[in-house]
């Protein structure tokens, strides 16, 4: 078991006649993903090519949600139209199947657009949002996996540590490193550097602590927001398995925007300082180099007696 | 606790893409209708003495216009000698001499208030506003919460001061509502936020209306923030915007053609700017090495690795996701642009980008630029393997590594000569 995506887990593609969709959906099905169809409207009834899979197109998510029974989808639509893509798709899962799983991997969403996406996910139980501005999720398998998302596929191994991160190419990063003391990664979740976002911190890290494949996990932040001491305070309270922790942003000056529209520290709130901190105060093992996050991890893995 | 959710709400409302002038924003409030004093926007001088006459006012004030907040209880300094011109960067003026005296000692000259840094901010726009007759001074803001994922409308009956301070010392002063996005902004939210700053009778039917209208003028242009301190009671019950602090979500710019034109590229840094302009995220710092890196967290991490190795990053540079040559180039040189930088590092763990198009750039670059800096390259992730190879079948100078640590020492070692 891991956590949301298995290893079986149907994919639908929003966007996927664009080149973002196109590029990244056949990457997903050479790692092994089962992508059953896409999503653009005006273009139902077309065939995508997609590495040595012919994949079906649909006008619209309901259709393509009945008539494939996918458990997942992945949005690949421009800014502009993501915020409605996601809405689309959680008002079809819920219809149809009372459950889902949303990925959007979309860059640069109106803040005001998420708001709105995000209170309407909220009001659909079975819906879970992942992202945006996010690498996705990875459920590595023994042969192949479910992939969905951008992240490069050959990076990742089946095994015991969960991955949670709201960078995405520090993901990759911790991925890296967890491969380098051997272990591999029952599922990688990129939540997104966004102000307004879907699944946080502490929905994945409940998740792995009730995952039996699971034995620990690495937590990925950045300087912004209070969402790392909130996920801190929760762990101490309710995590059995050990945590390794990162902080980006030990250098950012105060003020400015890091790249994501969430980085930034202003009134000297929301560093480093205080999010490693608080990692500390929660019994978290902390890297201060992501290159030392496997070695930290494999210290943690033999003082819970798993190594 | 309460302290804790005032803290966050102050964080969030600072997350601002793109902000305007005072002048800008009252312009918005006014085609919506939320209620301002009449007042003109003046580059000169002598436009700050017609506005005067055309105001017909006696008591005017005199308003700096620069993006940052403080105006008020900042000092003014003489670019060139440096001496202090005026105290104050908001005056009010009771005749057209003292507008005279004010404006001259404004234009031109530098505003330093607590948030503009030491360095301060040159004023060129200044704007000239009715004076009012004030009873009571109020705070008002609306930002979205990233915490509650919701707008929050936050109001204060200690207008005028720091909210900061407000929040630090009497948090209980600070009323706030979050709207529901699918209800939108009800009736009783209004009144019941009005009531809670003791308004009542005129007043509260002005708030109550006043409240609406700003909320639409928050959704409709796609606002990060909205923030009137103060928002003023005058002595006929009337509620007036005597401030406006706006900013937008740069996100947004696709919907709003006219930012262009509200844009004032004088308040923003030019090599920022223009890094935007090619779809980088470029931040510049005081160090030597010059980073490029793919993606905000790892850009951050490279930066803070590269401190732990006992160098200074020069920059942070964020080329996204799927860039193409050109843009890798443009990356280059900004990065080289800046007279400090003593090296480079380039990081890339390739998803969407791919190695092989970061690595041809590192080529073409060298041959059109020539690069006089050692070069150290880390590539990982999406065709690394081409992207190595590209490196390594070139005459490029540079060392090539493999993980972000090796990366750090070696381009730490390299500028210091070891």
């Amino acid at each position: 078991m891991a956590i949301w995506i298995q290893e079986g887990s149907k994919l639908l593609i929003q966007g996927i006649t664009g080149s973002q969709g196109t590029f990244h959906g056949e990457k997903m099905v050479e790692y092994g993903t089962d992508v059953v169809g896409g999503v653009t409207p005006g273009k139902g009834g077309q065939i995508v090519q997609l590495a040595d899979r012919n994949v079906p197109v649909f006008d619209g998510m309901i259709e393509a949600v009945e008539k494939t029974d996918a458990d997942a989808t992945v949005i690949y639509v421009p800014p502009p139209f993501a915020g409605e893509a996601i809405m689309e798709a959680a008002d079809a899962f819920d219809r149809v199947k009372g459950e889902g799983v949303i990925v959007c991997i979309t860059e640069g969403i109106p803040t005001l657009d998420m708001v709105k996406a995000v209170a309407y996910v909220n009001d659909r139980p079975g819906i879970r949002l992942i992202g945006p501005n996010c690498p996705g999720i990875i459920t590595p398998g023994e042969n192949g996996g479910c992939k969905i998302g951008i992240m490069p596929g050959h990076i990742h191994s089946k095994g015991r540590i969960g991955v949670v991160s709201k960078s995405g190419t520090l993901t990759y990063e911790a991925v890296a490193q967890t491969m380098s003391i051997g272990e591999g990664q029952s599922t990688c979740i990129g939540i997104g550097g966004d102000p307004v976002n879907g699944t946080g911190f502490i929905d994945c890290l409940s998740a792995f602590e009730s995952d039996p494949q699971t034995v620990a996990v690495v937590m990925i932040g950045e300087i912004g927001g209070t969402a790392e001491e909130d996920a801190a305070q929760w762990a101490a309270a309710n995590m059995s398995k050990p945590i390794v922790g990162f902080v980006a942003g030990s250098t950012a000056p105060p003020g400015k925007r890091m790249g994501h529209a969430g980085a930034i520290i202003s009134g000297g709130k929301g560093t480093a300082a205080e999010k490693f901190a608080a990692f500390e105060a929660a019994g978290i093992h902390i890297a201060r180099d992501p290159s030392e996050i496997g070695a930290v991890l494999k210290v943690a893995l033999e003082k819970s007696g798993l190594l | 606790m309460v302290r804790r959710i005032v803290e966050r709400q102050l964080l969030a409302r600072r997350i601002v893409d793109m902000n305007i002038h005072e002048y800008q924003g009252k312009e918005l409030f006014r085609s919506a209708g939320v209620k301002v004093q009449e007042g003109v926007h003046c580059k000169s001088v002598e436009d700050a003495l017609a506005a005067y006459d055309s105001l017909g006012s006696k008591v005017v004030a005199v308003k700096s216009q620069i993006h940052a907040g403080g105006r008020g209880k900042g000092n003014l300094y003489c670019p060139d000698s440096g001496d202090l011109l005026m105290e104050g960067g908001v005056k009010i003026a009771f005749s057209k001499d003292e507008v005279k005296e004010y404006s001259e000692n404004i234009l031109g000259h530098i505003l330093v208030t607590k948030q503009t840094g030491p360095e301060g901010k040159l004023v060129s726009n200044l704007y000239v506003e009715a004076g009012c007759e004030i009873e009571h001074e109020y705070y008002l803001a609306l930002l979205v919460d990233r915490e509650a994922k919701a707008v929050l409308i936050m109001a204060s009956t200690e207008g005028g001061m720091d909210i900061e301070e407000v929040a630090e010392n009497t948090p209980e002063a600070i009323h706030k509502i979050w709207v529901d996005p699918s209800a939108g902004l009800l009736g009783f939210q209004k009144r019941n936020l009005g009531m809670a700053l003791g308004l009542s009778g005129t007043a509260l039917k002005d708030f109550f209306g006043m409240i609406g209208k700003l909320y639409d003028v928050f959704t409709c242009n796609d606002c990060s923030m909205v923030e009137i301190n103060p928002l003023v009671r005058t002595k006929y019950d009337e509620m007036i915007a005597l401030d406006a602090k706006v900013g937008f979500d740069e996100n947004a710019s696709f919907r709003h053609k006219k930012w262009d034109e509200m844009r004032d590229l004088s308040e923003e840094e030019p090599t920022e700017t223009r890094a935007n302009e090619a779809g980088l995220s470029y931040v510049k710092l005081d160090g030597d090495i010059g980073c490029l890196v793919n993606g905000a967290g790892l850009a951050m991490a490279t930066m803070d690795v590269i401190k732990l190795y006992g160098g200074e990053p020069a920059n942070f540079l964020d080329i996204g996701g799927g860039a193409n040559e050109e843009k890798v180039q443009e990356a280059f040189e900004i990065i080289l642009e800046d007279p400090n930088v003593k090296g480079i590092l380039v990081n890339i763990f390739g998803g969407i980008q791919r190695c092989d198009i970061v690595a041809k750039a590192v080529l073409s670059v060298s041959e059109n630029m020539g690069l006089e800096v050692p070069l150290v390259i880390r590539l990982s992730g999406t065709m690394f393997e081409e992207g190595r190879a590209i490196i390594d079948a070139s005459d490029l100078d540079c060392t090539s590594v493999e993980t972000l640590a090796e990366g750090a020492e070696s381009i730490v070692g390299l500028i210091r000569g070891e």
